[in-house]
């Protein structure tokens, strides 16, 4: 199509990385440009990757805070590598290039571009090197003297006007996308209603870069039209994968009249979950700020016990100290639902960096035979479904349960396409009847094995409960058949769960040669690398775990069935050796990255093809 | 503000038998915890509330077995942990009344986070600290309040452990009531936990009390019958702090420190005497008390007791403005909220 003697280009999708130094206002650009396509129709994800310091030093590498955006007809995951970068400095130019596709388009604040920040970023010689020029489109654009003249005509302080370079910078992106700025100029009206000034510059600086990128011949030829996305009918929105599960909690809440207790400790990527749920006491979420990991568990138990929907959120070093407390619920057979929001680790790790590296603590992690539920969320927007299975799991069947998620699902966003909290699945919280003269703590239901909820301030029910053995009708007791038997009874429970859960389904070609296997957030990646091999004529099936304990029922079959097996995941092959404990008739194979990053559809798809061509 | 209650009263009344559990209780004969039980067991008729609203929460150690023998609700929990799980209970229902029972080693040890926490935020629980200044359960060790060169199982050389002074600890971290009971004067620690009970916030109250098995006497110096009156004073609100066989001993405060003096040497009067308020809200002087011993007399009954908002109220008020102001009333209208569109 053409438009004048400009060249726009259909694409099926798009990856467009806002870098600069942290508090450039990437996220927020990166944000705003994902909402306004989100609004004309096309499918997104995004993510952040900011550094762990706050604000590191300018212009140093440390510093560089990246938001990469992801649009177009289908869209899995926040993609690999990028159409367009905008890079604010010298340092996000230096550390970005490596996300680069061949021929992208990147864009520089040149203005940036002086001795001192050059070598702060470690640059020795002219970073526009030819063979640089040659590989990329780069459009040097003056963004910093082009913002600082439009402040000054307003009459605003150069210090105040340098904060809107980032609209600049976008306003380039929405000419090269062919978008519309209506959608942001409303945004920018609104979020600075009480301040007319700032929405004046803002929107002036947008306009600024898009008609800058209007007259810039180079990139005359590099407009795309991202394709829009075909939908199921309903009302959609944007949402991270920490605020989902807030959300989904907040609907278990309501689905199952039991009121919402959070206990949890800031800790790095899961402390959003808190801050959400903070919000809505108006919802009857009560969340508790505890004074540490332990606190915040424990808090959540004894709130279990006078009868909340009680969860923690953490991340890995956070699970490690919550241990002692999960063998306690375990032990007293409540309801708790921990978030695990996995971070690098081991200790602390790579805070800000994506792993699946907290599989075995989550299965295996404290002492005694202490078997309980675990579940993961494979996308931003399941996490609200994932959140909300993990409460109903936890209340109908007493038991603690585990809800993996990652740093890469919770800070990265997805569209989310609304429910109803009337048409999600019914929770019935397995309440005793005050008075019920059968009451025994430890009676079982012969079907679930799950225990009854008899709440403090019920009349005819006292018990005590506690991490000390006892018999079904509850009083302690070290007497080794008992004790045999409750272990028996307390595995046999978290077995039967399997009993309520759906069978384990194969996409891709289920007749294929080779059966991709995931857990977890590697599901946009994987889905993205099996569609593309298939439809290269490739034969490859894959299934992707999200009841992780216990294991869907049909899982076996599924594995006997296939020859070649890759388990795919990010870190030295839990899941690989839990299923072959379960399965040790299937050879596995493993396809593992530990660097903190998501998996590429890329290497995927090489890993792949190379084990079809064994 | 006007205080708010949120544990219903019984409409009948309870005796101590109601109460008292079927299990046995397995501590040792002659444990002071039997006495602290019994005092526990007395205070629950006197607070009138109702029964099945009472929660026992405990961590682990000898005394932390008491949830079994009171029949209430319980909760045994983990080491430590007594407050924290505690804090749980209270929160998702303020409607109880929640009582935490912890050994020195399990509050101040391995608990010591929670507990300070728990009473800087005024959370309305009472607190109970059996401290007999000995790991009992484990046989032996030293403890947080061991005495200074002490000779136990992980001390045989004596500890170089200072040891902390429970009513410090508490004050320090803002404490709202603080006092002091021994296991052997079972009717004035029913009185002192009645005055807990009644208190708006965390109560803590430490009980004195004697390990026979592995630290036995350890307060034997304040406790022997034969020296008690002269080594304690028991402190009343409102009232002069007298102490001694005699009753003719009392406490001055000379402008720098407290003072033993006896009424009628050197010119001494009831006048010179220091009157005990519980409730003024500098810890000066409660602290001092907290702290006598030597040639002071051990400050026993309840030496303070002040006014403060607690947590539970102010949680409670938060989360009835933001139910009757929020934005929001069901999770619809928050799936709902902010930027959606429709996909036709």
């Amino acid at each position: 199509m053409m438009q004048g003697d400009k060249k726009v280009t259909q694409k099926d999708d798009l990856v467009i990385r806002f870098a600069g130094d942290s508090g450039d206002g990437m996220q927020l650009s990166g944000t705003l440009f994902s909402d306004a396509s989100a609004l004309t129709g096309n499918d997104i994800a995004t993510f952040p990757d900011y550094p762990a310091e706050i604000r590191a030093p300018h212009n140093t590498i440390a510093g560089v805070s990246g938001f990469q955006v992801h649009v177009g007809s289908h869209i899995y995951s926040s993609g690999d590598k990028c159409d367009i970068i905008v890079a604010m400095n010298p340092a996000s130019l230096k550390s970005n290039l490596k996300w680069a596709k061949k021929g992208a388009t990147i864009i520089v604040d040149i203005d940036t571009f002086t001795d001192s920040a050059m070598e702060k970023a470690g640059y020795t010689g002219d970073p526009f090197s030819e063979e640089l020029e040659h590989a990329y489109t780069i459009v040097k654009a003056p963004i910093s003297s082009f913002t600082e003249r439009i402040g000054s005509e307003m009459g605003v302080d150069k210090k105040v006007s340098e904060k809107s370079r980032n609209m600049f910078a976008l306003g380039v992106i929405f000419y090269i996308t062919h978008k519309k700025l209506d959608q942001t100029n409303a945004y920018l009206a609104r979020k600075f209603a009480k301040k007319t000034q700032v929405v004046q510059l803002n929107q002036a600086v947008l306009r600024e870069g898009y008609e800058f990128a209007d007259k810039l011949e180079l990139i005359h030829s590099h407009i795309v039209e991202v394709a829009t996305a075909k939908m199921p009918k309903g009302r959609y929105r944007n949402i991270t994968g920490n605020v989902a599960t807030a959300w989904g909690l907040l609907a278990a809440s309501e689905r199952s009249g039991r009121p919402l207790f959070l206990g949890s400790y800031p800790i790095t990527p899961a402390t959003d979950v808190m801050v959400e749920l903070a919000k809505h006491k108006a919802l009857g979420a009560k969340v508790f700020q505890a004074e540490d990991e332990i606190a915040g568990i424990c808090s959540a138990i004894g709130a279990s016990y006078a009868g909340a929907l009680a969860c923690t959120s953490t991340s890995g070093p956070g699970l490690s100290l919550k241990s002692e407390a999960l063998g306690l619920a375990v032990m007293v057979e409540l309801p708790l639902v921990v978030v695990d929001v996995q971070r690098g680790g081991p200790s602390t790790g790579l805070p800000t960096k994506t792993e699946q590296s907290d599989l075995n603590q989550a299965l295996y992690g404290r002492n005694g035979e202490a078997p309980l539920i675990v579940v993961a969320a494979s996308s931003s927007a399941n996490c609200f479904y994932w959140a909300y299975t993990a409460a109903k799991l936890a209340l109908e069947h007493m038991t603690p349960v585990i809800l993996m998620t990652d740093g890469y699902l919770g800070n990265g966003s997805q569209l989310f396409r609304i429910p109803k909290v009337a048409d999600l699945p019914g929770i019935t919280p397995r309440l005793a009847k005050p008075n019920d003269p059968n009451y025994r703590p430890f009676r079982r239901d012969p079907v679930s094995f799950a225990r009854e909820w008899a709440l403090p301030g019920m009349e005819g029910l006292r018990h005590r409960v506690g991490g000390l053995e006892k018999c079904p009708d509850g009083p302690l007791t070290t007497d080794p058949e008992n004790h045999a038997l409750m272990v028996y009874n307390r595995q046999e429970k978290v077995n039967r769960v399997a009993n309520y859960i759906p069978d384990q389904e194969v996409t891709g070609n289920p007749d294929g040669d080779l059966l991709v296997v995931g857990w977890g957030g590697t599901s946009g990646a994987l889905t993205l690398a099996v569609e593309e091999m298939n439809n290269e004529g490739k034969k490859v099936a894959y299934t992707h775990f999200n009841y992780i304990c216990p294991l869907p029922k049909n899982t076996g079959d599924i594995l006997r069935k296939y020859k070649k097996i890759v388990v795919c995941e990010l870190n030295n092959g839990q899941f690989a050796g839990y299923l072959r404990t379960q399965f040790p008739e299937c050879p596995m194979r493993q396809y593992n990255k530990v660097m903190g990053l998501p998996f590429e559809v890329g290497e995927l798809k090489e890993a792949f093809n190379k084990i079809l061509g064994e | 503000m006007t205080k708010r209650h949120f544990v219903p009263k019984a409409d009948i009344d309870y005796t101590k038998a109601d109460f008292t559990s079927d299990q046995m209780v397995k501590w040792c004969p002659g444990c002071g915890d039997h006495a602290i039980l019994a005092s526990l067991l007395n205070v629950f008729p006197k607070t009138h509330h109702k029964k099945e609203n009472i929660c026992m929460v405990s961590g682990i150690g000898c005394s932390s077995r008491i949830p079994y023998y009171v029949d209430t609700y319980g909760f045994h929990s983990i080491h430590g942990r007594a407050c924290a799980v505690a804090t749980g209970v209270k929160l998702a229902n303020p409607s109880l009344s929640v009582w935490i029972n912890m050994g020195d080693g399990d509050s101040m040890a391995i608990g010591g986070n929670h507990l300070i926490h728990i009473v800087r935020r005024n959370l309305d629980v009472n607190v109970t600290i059996f401290n007999n200044e000995i790991y009992g359960l484990t046989k032996g060790q030293y403890s947080p309040t061991t005495k200074f060169g002490q000779i136990t199982k992980t001390s045989p050389f004596g500890t170089i452990d200072y040891p902390f002074n429970p009513g410090e600890l508490i004050m320090g971290a803002q404490g709202t009531f603080y006092a002091r009971a021994l296991d052997v004067m079972p009717p004035l620690t029913t009185e002192i936990m009645l005055k807990a009970a009644q208190h708006d916030g965390t109560s803590v109250v430490e009980v004195l009390q004697n390990c026979m098995i592995f630290n036995d006497k350890a307060h034997a110096a304040i406790t022997d019958k034969a020296v008690r009156d002269d080594k304690i004073i028991i402190l009343e609100h409102g009232k002069p702090m007298i102490f001694g066989k005699e009753r003719n001993k009392g406490l001055r405060f000379n402008g720098r420190c407290l003072e033993a003096v006896t009424i009628g040497e050197n010119g001494v009067t009831m006048d010179d005497i220091m009157i005990h308020d519980e409730t003024t809200e500098d810890t000066g002087i409660h602290m001092m008390l907290a702290r006598m011993k030597g040639d002071l007399p051990v400050a026993i009954g309840v030496i303070r007791n002040v006014v403060k908002p607690t947590y539970t109220e102010l949680y409670e008020d938060q989360m009835d403005e933001c139910k009757a102001n929020g934005k929001y009333k069901c999770v619809d209208d928050l799936l709902n909220s902010g930027d959606t569109w429709e996909v036709e």
